[in-house]
């Protein structure tokens, strides 16, 4: 075992990999898809040197794969898969079992573009249909969010009070497959950090007989899904708790729910999630290099959606501009009805304009963010429109 | 303290209620024709039979959603299915 923390170089995948290992995931199930292959290989790997006694279900399917972590999950063991597009929706009617038992599952989803045609490159789209399922959603930008974020997704789940199963997703290649330093803990600190998965408790207990997911009455289907709305609503304070735990063991900063970068005086602010976070951030040191005061915030938890934090960081602003990497077809950008619902609850009057980047993979730069600013700022942009911004054009 | 509520069910005799109330014809025995082979009671998909202390089926019509099995399978022809509404 480790006696010192290391720093190595790896992918988001092998990191997501390290991070359910290092959690002490007693059952994996998983069927490969690219990009998330990687993420099951190395548990795979790991598993069969005798590294970790975790127990490897291979599945025909993802369907399965979630199938058989709701059944362990049921039977009060720590659990984890990881899928991405396709396969997640071949997943999908299991991802509403896993939230309506529950189940304090946690997944990796390597997000990537639904076909046809096929594609194989990063888009959000994917992971934005999980919405309203009653999962907990964070989108990591890179690699060490990966690995913190589904550590800190255990405690999370497994918390009493929340009980909700919770998905880490992460950019196909930007992320998963691109190799960066991430500081590994060590497995006694991880083990000091999560509960013991023996204190997980079962719903399935042979002393105990009950079945799982009956046909209940039409009203207590509502009060189930009113009592997933008052836990996941909730599961905001055991977020933020957890998040300050784990930045008191390791000094990265997980005590606020938005990352936020330079948006104390800014005027113009870009809100993203995932990868192009970091390029949204070069473009907002350009913009004030320019005389712009730009600032930039992160979707980094999705649902539930962090809309306290948004107002105390956008009250002051002039403009906000989000940024999709996913449409919702005949309405605009998802996160963009997010931030304007909380921009909306709090009477505020502030523009929120609405980009579409990055689908099927398409690069976002910093120039695409610059562009924005710049042309709002002009006055160039109607604030009604959803604008579809690739390499620097309308489209 | 917040309440975590599970969809979980314990079994018991008719504990999602009595779900016989969409029930539009019920099987009815006639204990004269009747052998007392239990196959009315093994058959029921929803456990709606029990047998008395002479082994005769007795109907549980709180549970009973009138499918017809034990009508079918009973092979002396001693239970008909009769319309729980009459005409009109």
């Amino acid at each position: 075992m480790e006696r010192v923390r290391r720093r190595y170089v790896l992918t988001g995948n092998y990191a997501a990999a390290y991070a359910a290992l290092h959690s002490r995931v007693e059952v994996v199930a998983a069927y490969p898809i690219t990009p998330q292959t990687t993420i099951v290989e190395k548990i795979d790997e790991l598993i069969s040197k005798g590294e970790y006694d975790t127990t490897m279900i291979r599945v025909e399917s993802e369907h399965s794969a979630m199938a058989a972590v709701i059944g362990a999950s049921a039977a009060g063991a720590r659990t984890f898969t990881a899928t991405a597009s396709h396969g997640l929706f071949y997943m999908y009617e299991n991802i509403w079992w896993a939230a309506n038992s529950r189940l304090p599952v946690v997944a990796s989803f390597v997000t990537r573009a639904l076909g046809p045609p096929w594609n194989i490159w990063s888009d959000h789209q994917d992971v934005y249909a999980l919405r309203d399922s009653g999962w907990i959603l964070f989108i990591a930008r890179n690699a060490q969010e990966v690995y913190d974020l589904i550590i800190q997704s255990f405690k999370i789940a497994e918390d009493d009070e929340v009980r909700l199963p919770v998905g880490v997703s992460h950019d196909a290649f930007i992320v998963s497959h691109t190799s960066e330093p991430v500081e590994l803990l060590m497995q006694d600190e991880v083990d000091n950090f999560l509960p013991s998965p023996q204190n997980i408790k079962p719903l399935l207990d042979p002393e105990n007989p009950v079945s799982v997911g009956n046909l209940p009455t039409a009203e207590q289907h509502y009060l189930l899904r009113k009592n997933i709305w008052d836990c996941i609503t909730y599961s905001l304070n055991v977020i933020k708790k957890v998040g300050r735990e784990y930045t008191e063991l390791t000094g990265r900063d997980y005590s606020k729910l938005i990352p936020s970068y330079k948006t104390e005086d800014a005027e113009y602010i870009l809100v993203t999630s995932g990868a192009m976070g970091g390029d949204a951030e070069d473009a907002v040191d350009v913009l004030r290099d320019m005389g712009v005061k730009a600032g930039h915030l992160s979707i980094r938890l999705f649902r539930p959606f962090p809309h306290d934090e948004l107002i105390d960081i956008v009250a002051g602003s002039k403009a906000i501009l989000v940024f999709n990497r996913g449409v919702s077809m005949g309405l605009g950008g998802v996160i963009t009805a997010d931030v304007r619902d909380s921009v909306s609850k709090e009477s505020l009057s502030i523009p929120v304009y609405d980009f579409i980047v990055g689908l099927g993979g398409v690069e976002v730069s910093k120039d695409d963010f610059i562009k924005a600013v710049q042309d709002v700022k002009a006055v160039k942009l109607d604030v009604r429109r959803t604008y579809f911004l690739m390499g620097g054009e309308y489209v | 303290m917040l309440k975590v509520m599970y969809p979980i069910a314990k079994p018991a005799p008719g504990s999602a209620g009595k779900t016989a109330y969409w029930r539009w014809q019920k099987p009815i025995i006639n204990r004269e024709m009747c052998t007392r082979c239990g196959l009315c009671w093994v058959y029921c998909p929803d456990s709606a039979y029990e047998l008395d202390e002479e082994g005769y089926p007795i109907v549980l019509y709180d549970w009973c959603k009138g499918c017809g099995i034990c009508a079918h399978e009973c092979p002396v022809d001693a239970i008909k299915m009769v319309d729980e509404y009459g005409e009109g």
